[in-house]
């Protein structure tokens, strides 16, 4: 239930790029067709699938405050975390490299429709996001990391995917020319920004129409007990 | 003038408008969304990037015959990690509310294209003067944009700028909320950061018709 709940909550509701703006640079510049699109989108799941539960795996047993007392009584009180940073994105770096060496050999067709999108991934700012919110989050275990990683992925890969079959079809349209481009781009990730945010009650909704229920059930009562004194009142009139 | 010339002068100015880093360069957007609900933030982070990108540039341009071309990234990567913690420690240290309010986007200036950008664009081919200024100049246009979002949304948002109260105080009825205005609640959300920056291009482009892509 807490996999099913995270997966869907980093998906929609905390969504990459439209929550949290996270690798915008290549979504504006890789959307233009939605082949090129899926392409960078199967990559990014691929490369925060892998890099999210490394670096949770990198902060839980070296960089937390105390993280490394598995080393011996001594060494339990070091915080190395000013370093995760550094620590993350040499991960990335070499993740993004070594995946890129063992598709090119494994899978030389996987490799041809990546392949040009992996070292642009090194820079893409979902990938470091991804890994900096789970830390941020306090996210609790390995399987819970990958659940997320695996989550805002698929997020990512959905909002380019949308803005990429947008722009296709926006060709047609007669927008003004100093907005063509670029600023369209903008204001309709915007707007769907503003869709996004329906989402944000998924979760929490529910606990709240619970509680309005119950005060409207309240409410009826009263107004039933009222009215049943009224009737009431009124026979004990008719009656008199 | 004697140490700035006529085209190096450029490379300040360039980036400000015609070669904007986020509305023409489409550079180092994620930052700019999602930190700008406040003028503050966008203040500190502009200078962040700037401090980052200027003396990223000159060791980069520094390094340049020196680093191999196929590790050249990771060795940006370090570059910029290194100056980035040294601005999240020193903001941890003075500024402890503002790091919490930026959160993880100061780590995120790592991963900000503007900073490789202008790593592979200028200073692997260029001296450290050069490559300082034009750190400087894009920094500059960066914050530029950074600040007139921020101004913006604080403004119309929560009617304050800086945490000062200048259209008057909303509960007590005062300036011009005496007159039955109201605070935007909406600008403060993340999208209309993106709605904001969309009209800047609308506004830039239409004023310099060759900026207009087909």
């Amino acid at each position: 239930m807490e996999h099913i709940e995270l997966f869907f909550k980093s998906i929609f509701i905390d969504n990459m790029v439209f929550a949290t703006f996270l690798g915008m640079c290549s979504y504006l510049a890789v959307s233009k067709k939605v082949s090129t699109a899926v392409g960078l989108g199967a990559a990014v799941i691929f490369v925060l699938a892998i890099t999210v539960p490394l670096n949770w795996l990198l902060d839980q047993y070296l960089l937390q405050p105390g993280a490394l007392s598995w080393l011996g009584e001594e060494y339990a009180d070091y915080d190395l975390s000013f370093l995760s940073f550094i620590m993350f994105i040499a991960t990335i770096a070499t993740m993004v490299q070594l995946v890129e060496i063992v598709v090119e050999k494994f899978s030389p067709s996987l490799y041809n429709s990546l392949g040009i999108f992996l070292p642009l991934i090194a820079v893409n700012c979902a990938i470091l996001g991804g890994s900096l919110f789970m830390q941020s989050r306090e996210i609790a275990t390995l399987g819970l990391a990958t659940t997320y990683g695996v989550g805002s992925g698929i997020g990512w890969f959905l909002a380019i995917l949308a803005i990429a079959a947008i722009r296709e079809k926006i060709r047609y349209s007669n927008v003004p020319p100093a907005l063509r481009g670029l600023g369209i781009t903008f204001i309709i990730t915007g707007l769907m920004a503003i869709g996004f945010m329906s989402f944000g009650g998924m979760l929490t909704g529910g606990d709240d129409e619970v509680k309005k229920e119950d005060t409207t059930a309240q409410v009826e009562a009263a107004k039933k007990i009222e009215e049943t004194k009224a009737l009431a009142d009124n026979t004990i009139k008719v009656i008199e | 003038m004697g140490l700035i010339s006529k085209k190096d002068a450029k490379l300040i100015t360039d980036p400000l408008a015609d070669n904007n880093p986020i509305t023409i360069q489409v550079l180092g957007i994620c930052s700019a969304l999602a930190i700008t609900a406040e003028l503050k933030a966008s203040i500190v982070m502009a200078v962040s990037v700037l401090f980052v990108l200027g003396i990223g540039n000159v060791v980069i341009s520094l390094m340049r015959n020196i680093i191999p071309s196929k590790i050249r990234i990771i060795v940006q990567l370090v570059v910029v990690a290194a100056l980035v913690i040294i601005v999240d420690q020193v903001l941890k240290a003075f500024a402890y509310e503002l790091s919490k309010t930026l959160s993880v986007f100061v780590g995120l200036i790592i991963t900000n294209c503007i900073i490789m950008g202008r790593f592979e664009a200028f200073a692997l081919a260029n001296k450290p003067w050069q490559s300082f200024l034009d750190g400087i100049g894009n920094a500059a246009g960066y914050g530029l944009i950074l600040i007139i979002v921020g101004f913006f949304r604080e403004l119309l948002g929560s009617g304050t700028l800086l945490g000062f109260k200048v259209l008057g105080d909303p509960i007590e009825k005062t300036g011009l909320y005496a007159i039955g205005y109201e605070n935007n609640g909406f600008m403060l959300l993340s999208p209309m950061a993106l709605i904001v920056v969309g009209i800047i291009i609308w506004i830039q482009r239409s004023r310099n018709k060759a900026l207009i892509e087909d």
